[in-house]
């Protein structure tokens, strides 16, 4: 039996602009995965609790806010203290190229700009866990 | 962390690592074959844990409650594990699980354990794996565990089977449809909660509930309570608590406790043998594909799915009679 | 028309639409998916009375506008949303605004000012200054008015949960300039629904959010007669994705609910509705955004006099300041953004707006730079005095397509209306998260539709350009600026007298627990330095906090 893929949808910070959020969660769910929402306003803490305790294969930030250079490592470094940087970290957001190619050598996951189609993200996730369903 | 054995991760949960409970609880949600082993290993360490179940309408507020009911334990020094079933998409079989966005202010707090389920291919019902869910949380040290789901169709006899004690949240405007609720959420809730209830028409609510609550054909001893409540605020959560509590004294006195117990046990055994024998039988060579065959006889109504029945059990038990 | 007349129309259209290729039925719909014939005629308006239902030009029902010569007269105000970096930088770029011709200032604030949180706030870690300026104190307000008379401009700021705070540090900035708060003008958002529904910048729950804006709406009438307590809000609705009805409708209930507050809280209607104003969005779709104005006006002044029993002509128009959508920008080919927006924003001049706010080609990527500013600016300036669209009330008035649609959205307006009311009104709708469940299945219609290729969107799924390169410039926030606000805020913790500080939250928390009005124990704590933080954590105490019914 193939394990279910999950994804942590999250939204780090102040911004409440969760419209993208919602459309890729609601994408993923219709690509057949089981996402975990956790809300607005969350801290990098909150975020990588969540996703070890619901054993998520990724989680998905999005951050409209311009504060992705903080955020993104803060929650790459949380889930690498708690042992669990093979959990994936992607996102979308409004994100300059050469700050996307600094978080990239950090090790993060794919980033993906405005005006992305849905499928695409879809695609990236099947892509990167074949063994899931 | 992902190649640990199964020894190693056993004893990484032995020492309170929430990423080994994490990954012990999916290889059993996923029917891992290392899940029956885990289960066994921590099978002594189980029973100490006391479950609460929680379910009602869509919209009463229960997510909100069972954040308030955790945070009411933790002032109480209590370890709580949380399981928030929702349902899985029938068309996809994805799910979006989106209970936690009223819970966040329990993430961070290294004595709440909070996991949220998709109800995935069990038939309207409870997650197929939402009771081992809960075990696993009971051996992980947790004095409670909150199970939330939807109370609609078989869910909430689900809960009501795997709880130990069962809250029913209602609010003021569930007032007209409690008629059609009674054949269900009336029969099951050991406690009743009037949520929202600083809406207008709580009190008449309480009142009603009390009356089909007089009329219900069994109370066994117990007189379920009714509390008024309003979850975002916390008001009522701690008078909840309570009676929950004295549900549990009053289970525990009265020997029911054990009883139920040992009920579930027996099902369990019972389901466990159930589904092997599923197993065993449709892995029988032949089985899948003969039954597949017949189909189309039924549908053309040449045979009755009965005939077929008996044809695929001869194939297995030879000509021992089995057809009741 | 005599209705031989236009059954003969019908005829001769049915004969006609035999020579038309009408293409697929599903292609021609508006942006908002509502279904729009090849050709309209007088047979679509039969029914129009023409003095009921459109009347003149700043005369009820206000369908042409709400003066009687309109831009003639006056031109909408040039009002560009701006603030990023600390005080002192925004300053800067208000002083060149209004050097280069703007009419008003409008106050972007950061996400942490947004919720009511200081800048040193744990939260506020990489967000200060980003999307906005840093306002956490009085201090900080001082210095970003520094040097702009503030008896002169008229300064709308975007701010909710914390609206009466932000209020209360411009009255006492201003008080300090020597300005009375007589002489103020301006707006506050002030919209709480809105952000429930939307916008998601709340602070406290509905109840005592709704007890705040009526307490703000009854200080303002006495203190500030001249500022617009509320602006209610369909941008941030239709931003979220929702279709052009919604927008519409979810606005105008949220107003509706903001009157019946009032008139419980005791106030009459005529001395606060007068000052409430609206806000809404320009989307792409031209005619679609014509008439949902067109149609916002006139339910407006019907609601107000004949469900409110408003009296007064001002307490029945609807006034309302525009933005261009900013959801339909595009990151790729960026320079795409100016025509759109020169499109929407004649949309709203079209539609008859009192105030326009222009969007900068490059704000999907940042907040806007000077020159790209400049440019939003100079695109209002060209609609104005060059194309000659001023010069007639309502031009497009008596169009049989306009007038047919501006009843439909009216049409769909009402029937959202009546679902909230068999809720139970909107703070129930809200509860139950419907406006919320309706805005997220529009969107993610659109977002699908635009996924399949359904609905272009030029540069990003049609006529693309492989390869494409940033080729404008980005304003970048200095890292500085969170720093900077620590050490600010820092030392006027220090400076300022702390045990006044302490008795006025102690006052400001008794006035949340009682009846009295909020604003007067806010403004003796701003005037103490109490920071944004301290008062909204106050306020908090007393009213708890919020939070959202999740809906997918």
């Amino acid at each position: 039996m193939k394990k279910k893929l999950r994804i942590l949808i999250a939204k780090p910070g102040l911004d409440g602009h969760d419209r993208g959020a919602k459309v890729v969660a609601r994408a993923l769910r219709d690509a057949g995965f089981e996402v975990i929402y956790t809300g607005l306003h969350q801290t990098p803490e909150m975020i990588a609790e969540a996703a070890i305790q619901e054993d998520v294969d990724a989680v998905g930030l999005s951050i409209l806010s311009g504060a992705h250079m903080t955020l993104f490592p803060e929650v790459m470094r949380l889930l690498k203290e708690k042992g669990a940087d093979d959990i994936l970290v992607f996102g979308g957001g409004i994100i300059p190229k050469e700050d996307m190619e600094v978080l990239y050598r950090m090790g993060c996951g794919q980033l993906f700009g405005p005006g992305t189609p849905t499928q695409e993200i879809v695609d990236y996730l099947k892509e990167k866990f074949p063994d899931r369903v | 962390m992902s190649g640990l054995t199964t020894k190693e991760l056993l004893e990484r949960f032995r020492v309170g690592d929430r990423r080994a409970c994490a990954q012990i609880i999916s290889f059993v949600e996923n029917g891992a074959p290392e899940a029956t082993l885990l289960l066994d290993e921590l099978y002594p360490m189980m029973g100490r844990a006391y479950r609460i179940g929680v379910t009602g309408p869509p919209g009463a507020g229960k997510s909100t409650l069972v954040e308030k009911l955790a945070m009411e334990c933790r002032r109480q020094g209590k370890k709580v594990g949380i399981v928030a079933v929702d349902p899985s998409s029938p068309f996809s079989g994805g799910a979006v699980l989106g209970d936690r966005v009223r819970m966040s202010s329990l993430f961070t707090d290294p004595e709440v354990y909070i996991r949220s389920m998709a109800t995935r291919g069990s038939l309207g019902g409870l997650a197929g794996r939402t009771k081992e869910v809960c075990d696993i949380l009971d051996a992980f040290g947790k004095d409670f565990i909150i199970v939330e789901t939807v109370g609609v169709g078989q869910m909430e006899l689900d809960i009501a089977e795997a709880a130990d004690s069962t809250v029913v949240v209602l609010v003021p405007e569930s007032g007209d449809a409690i008629q059609t609720l009674k054949a269900g959420l009336m029969e099951i809730g050991e406690v009743y909660c009037v949520n929202k209830s600083d809406r207008e028409g709580a009190d008449r609510m309480v009142m009603e509930i009390g009356t089909m609550l007089e009329m219900r054909a069994k109370n066994d001893g117990w007189m379920p309570p009714v509390v008024k409540t309003v979850a975002t605020t916390g008001k009522g959560v701690e008078e909840l608590f309570n009676k929950i509590l004295a549900h549990r004294r009053y289970l525990e006195e009265s020997n029911r406790l054990s009883e139920r117990r040992r009920k579930v046990i027996r099902n369990e055994i019972e389901r466990i043998i159930e589904e092997r024998l599923r197993e065993v039988f449709y892995h029988q060579p032949g089985v899948r594909k003969r039954l597949e065959e017949m189909v189309s006889d039924v549908e053309q109504r040449k045979v009755s799915p009965y005939q077929v029945a008996d044809m695929l059990w001869k194939m297995y038990f030879g000509n021992e009679q089995r057809r009741v | 028309m005599a209705n031989e007349d236009i059954e003969k129309i019908k005829d001769e259209k049915e004969r006609w639409l035999g020579c038309v290729n009408k293409g697929e039925p599903e292609k021609f719909q508006t942006v908002s998916g509502v279904p729009v014939d090849v050709l309209y005629t007088p047979a679509d308006i039969k029914d129009l009375d023409y003095l009921y239902d459109l009347g003149f030009p700043g005369e009820y029902p206000f369908t042409r506008g709400i003066r009687h010569n309109m831009y003639r007269g006056r031109l909408w105000t040039m009002r560009q949303f701006s603030g990023f970096g600390t005080a002192r930088d925004t300053n800067a770029r208000y002083k060149f605004l209004l050097a280069h011709g703007e009419t008003g200032l409008s106050v972007a604030f950061d996400f942490p000012t947004l919720y009511g949180r200081d800048s040193d706030d744990p939260m506020a870690r990489g967000e200060v200054g980003r999307c906005g300026v840093a306002v956490s104190s009085l201090e900080d307000m001082e210095t970003l008015f520094d040097g702009i008379p503030m008896g002169e401009v008229s300064t709308s700021m975007t701010i909710n949960g914390p609206a009466a705070v932000l209020w209360a540090f411009y009255i006492v900035a201003a008080e300090k300039q020597g300005v009375p708060s007589e002489k103020l003008r301006g707006t506050i958002q002030n919209d709480i629904l809105k952000e429930y529904i939307a916008q998601k910048s709340w602070l406290f729950p509905p109840e005592p959010s709704l007890r705040i804006i009526t307490d703000i709406m009854a200080f303002g009438a006495k203190h500030v007669p001249k500022w617009n307590t509320i602006s209610i809000s369909g941008y941030h609705i239709r931003e979220a994705g929702s279709t052009a009805a919604q927008e519409l409708a979810f606005t105008l209930k949220d107003g509706m609910t903001y009157v019946e507050a009032g008139i419980k809280a005791g106030l009459d209607v005529d001395t606060f509705a007068p000052r409430l104003s609206f806000f809404f969005n320009s989307h792409l779709d031209f005619f679609e955004e014509i008439v949902k104005f067109r149609a916002a006006r006139r339910i407006w002044a019907r609601e107000m006099r004949e469900t409110f029993k408003a009296k007064k002509p001002e307490s029945w128009l609807l006034r309302f300041h525009t933005q261009t959508a900013g959801c339909t920008l595009t990151a790729q080919q960026p320079e795409n953004n100016i025509v759109r927006t020169a499109f929407q924003a004649l949309a709203a001049v079209l539609g008859g707006t009192q105030s326009l706010h222009t969007n900068s080609m490059d704000e999907t990527w940042a907040l806007p730079t000077e020159k790209a500013v400049l440019i939003a600016l100079r695109t209002q300036q060209i609609i104005a005095e060059e194309t000659g669209v001023i010069n007639v009330i309502d031009p497009l008035g008596g169009s049989y397509y306009v007038e047919a649609l501006t009843r439909e959205l009216e049409r769909q307006a009402y029937e959202y209306f009546e679902k909230i009311d068999a809720l139970g009104g909107m703070v129930k709708a809200i509860e139950h998260g419907f406006p919320q469940r309706e805005i997220a299945e529009a969107s993610y219609r659109y977002q699908k539709a635009v996924d399949e290729g359904r609905r272009t969107v030029v540069g990003v799924n049609k006529y693309v350009l492989e390869g494409e390169r940033l080729e404008i410039p980005i304003l970048k926030i200095d890292p500085n600026v969170e720093k900077e606000q620590w050490e600010r805020l820092a030392r006027l913790r220090q400076r300022r007298d702390n045990e006044r500080v302490k008795r006025a939250l102690k006052d400001l928390k008794d006035a949340c627990a009682g009846k009295d009005n909020v604003m007067y124990p806010i403004l003796e704590a701003v005037r103490a330095y109490a920071t944004l933080g301290e008062i909204c954590g106050a306020m908090k105490e007393i009213f708890g906090t919020y939070s959202e019914p999740p809906m997918f």
